[in-house]
């Protein structure tokens, strides 16, 4: 069992390791315009870290896509530089390319082609000499291999996904883009989909996915960035993010209903709902920490609790729920509205 | 050099036309067969022997011609259309590839299959009329040399497309009209003196009558004249290719 005092040391230990390690992509003042006028990047600045998962979220239109395909060399960039693994995309682009591999958001595959030969035509495309074992490890572990001499065309969009990510993984990349992986992907495929993703990320490889779905961000992501008209919002660790922007929320389920907030619980943020049958309380969830630090008092539940006593405000049940990574990205987006 | 790369383009291409054997080559070995039995059969025993050659047989080169410029655009130019068509584009352009391998691997596919649907036309046409070729080598070199050109024009159009409309479009509004007043079927001598000096600024009679020159040693046009024009052809499209790359026309926004 670790002791209270080895683990900090274990910590300090590591600090000095993850601070060393070169950022596996770079993003220096990257802009894009393109032909018709349309801005769609303006001055990103980026550092993805080795090993992680980064999460790229923003609404429609947002510039995820551009940036993702920029990166990966399908669109040129206007102004700026991007080094994958500390390569120049432009003035090294095989070194750069050699290490990155793509999902792209679209199911686009060659229809008639069967799994197998579709999965060594991108190894050999990446440069690498042919590695059936490699190959078959890569449709075994996505559940591909008893598909592996179907044609693509006989095969369901979630397996079509799957194709496509091991045509990404045939090369072996050290950095993966998931453009929308899990877009009309069902909830148990998706489940499926991110222990995937998450077993490559334990293998080393650099996850950077874009997505919609602000679950997956929420259950899979070590950091968040927040991408909106073309600029970078934010870039936070998940946890860091939620703990910092998320609000929480108690309610109280009242055993008699009330008209108005009592005179005396006034310095609290309190509001009536359900016909005066619940009683709401906000506060930030910054201020919640360990029971020992205080936390509650901070919060103020504790002196809440005791003034709704002494009022004589009895409640039959009460709730917590904290905003999720949703609720946190609407209104950074509004925000910068 | 990315060979894997080259390697991997090539025999993915050569693979379709493997699925896709009955098109790539039993209809065009059907079709010129036909142009024997019609031009050959019924109506070339009409006509007289053109410089000692008879009219079949002078037909042979014209015809390998016209299905190697039809098949080498065709076949190029989907080639490169279809991965542009579903999408699967996005691979080659985030590949570690150099343009040159690209071209390389889809040109050198397309060529290939003109030219073993060419040879096999060859050994076709010897079914039907006797067949002599005076200088292989150079009938190889034309083979060769107007394989890669036209599959590299089809590689342009194929870039240039978006729709299935454009991709037809010049094979039948330019290449096919060029083929047929270029001297396939008829010496140009045949043809009054006005029309000999438009048929002068086709630049598939070159072609054809340098390939004929190849077969019989009688020609049009001179063969240094023949091996200009389609060496400056090929300096074209090369030079309209790598601007292509240069600027990402129509493949990267």
């Amino acid at each position: 069992m670790t002791s209270n005092i080895e683990a900090p040391l274990r910590r300090a230990e590591r600090e000095p390791e993850r601070t060393v390690v070169p950022p596996v992509v770079v993003v220096e003042n990257l802009s894009k315009t393109y032909a018709s006028g349309f801005h769609a990047l303006k001055n990103i600045d980026l550092e993805i870290r080795r090993g992680e998962i980064f999460a790229l979220l923003g609404p429609n239109g947002a510039g995820k896509t551009t940036l993702i395909s920029i990166i990966c060399g399908l669109v040129n960039a206007s102004e700026g530089r991007v080094l994958a693994d500390g390569f120049d995309i432009v003035s090294d682009y095989r070194e750069a390319r050699s290490r990155i591999g793509l999902v792209p958001q679209e199911l686009t595959n060659e229809a008639f082609e069967t799994v197998w030969a579709t999965v060594s035509f991108s190894r050999g495309l990446f440069g690498k000499p042919p590695d059936p074992e490699h190959i078959e490890r890569v449709l075994k572990s996505l559940t591909l291999w008893d598909k592996r001499n179907n044609k693509l065309i006989t095969l369901s969009g979630g397996m079509k996904r799957r194709v496509l990510i091991a045509k990404a993984l045939s090369h072996e990349p050290k950095i993966l883009f998931l453009d929308e992986p899990t877009a009309g992907v069902d909830v148990e495929l998706r489940r499926e989909m991110w222990e995937v993703v998450r077993r490559l990320r334990d293998s080393g490889v650099t996850i950077i996915l874009t997505t919609h779905y602000i679950e997956e961000a929420e259950e899979m992501a070590d950091r968040i960035g927040v991408i909106n008209h073309g600029e970078i919002i934010l870039v936070e660790e998940k946890r860091e993010l939620m703990r910092k922007l998320g609000s929480k929320q108690l309610t109280l389920h009242l055993r008699h209903p009330l008209e108005t907030v009592p005179e005396r619980l006034a310095g609290y943020r309190l509001e009536l709902a359900a016909g005066g049958k619940e009683l709401i309380y906000h506060y930030d969830a910054n201020l919640v920490g360990d029971h020992d630090e205080g936390g509650d008092e901070a919060s103020g539940i504790a002196a809440l609790l005791s003034d709704l006593d002494a009022a004589g405000i009895r409640f039959k049940d009460l709730h917590t729920k904290q905003s999720s990574l949703e609720e946190i990205f609407v209104s950074l987006v509004r925000e910068r509205r | 050099m990315n060979l894997y790369a080259v390697r991997a383009i090539y025999t993915f291409e050569m693979a379709r036309a493997w699925r896709t054997l009955l098109q790539s080559v039993v209809s065009p070995v059907i079709s010129t067969s036909l142009y024997f039995v019609v031009f050959g059969a019924a109506i070339g025993t009409r006509i007289a022997e053109i410089e000692g050659v008879s009219y079949g047989a002078f037909l042979v080169p014209g015809l390998i011609m016209l299905m190697l410029l039809t098949q080498s655009v065709s076949n190029a130019s989907f080639g490169i259309f279809f991965p542009k068509f579903t999408g699967t584009i996005y691979e080659l352009l985030s590949a570690p590839v150099s343009y040159f391998e690209i071209v390389v691997g889809y040109v050198g596919a397309a060529a290939t299959k003109s030219l073993v649907l060419g040879l096999i036309i060859l050994a076709t046409a010897g079914f039907f009329v006797p067949l002599s070729v005076a200088h292989p080598f150079w009938m190889l070199l034309f083979l060769v040399l107007t394989a890669v050109t036209f599959s590299l024009l089809g590689f342009i159009i194929g870039i240039w497309a978006d729709g299935f409309e454009k991709l037809q479009l010049v094979p039948l509004l330019v290449i096919t009209p060029l083929t047929f007043l270029g001297g396939s079927f008829y010496s140009i001598d045949m043809l009054p003196p006005f029309w000999q000096a438009v048929t002068l600024f086709n630049p598939v009679l070159y072609l054809v009558s340098g390939f004929r020159w190849s077969f019989y040693g009688i020609s049009d046009v001179s063969v240094g004249a023949s091996l200009f024009m389609i060496l400056l052809f090929l300096g074209i499209c090369l030079a309209v290719v790598s601007w292509i790359f240069k600027t990402g026309y129509r493949l990267k926004p």
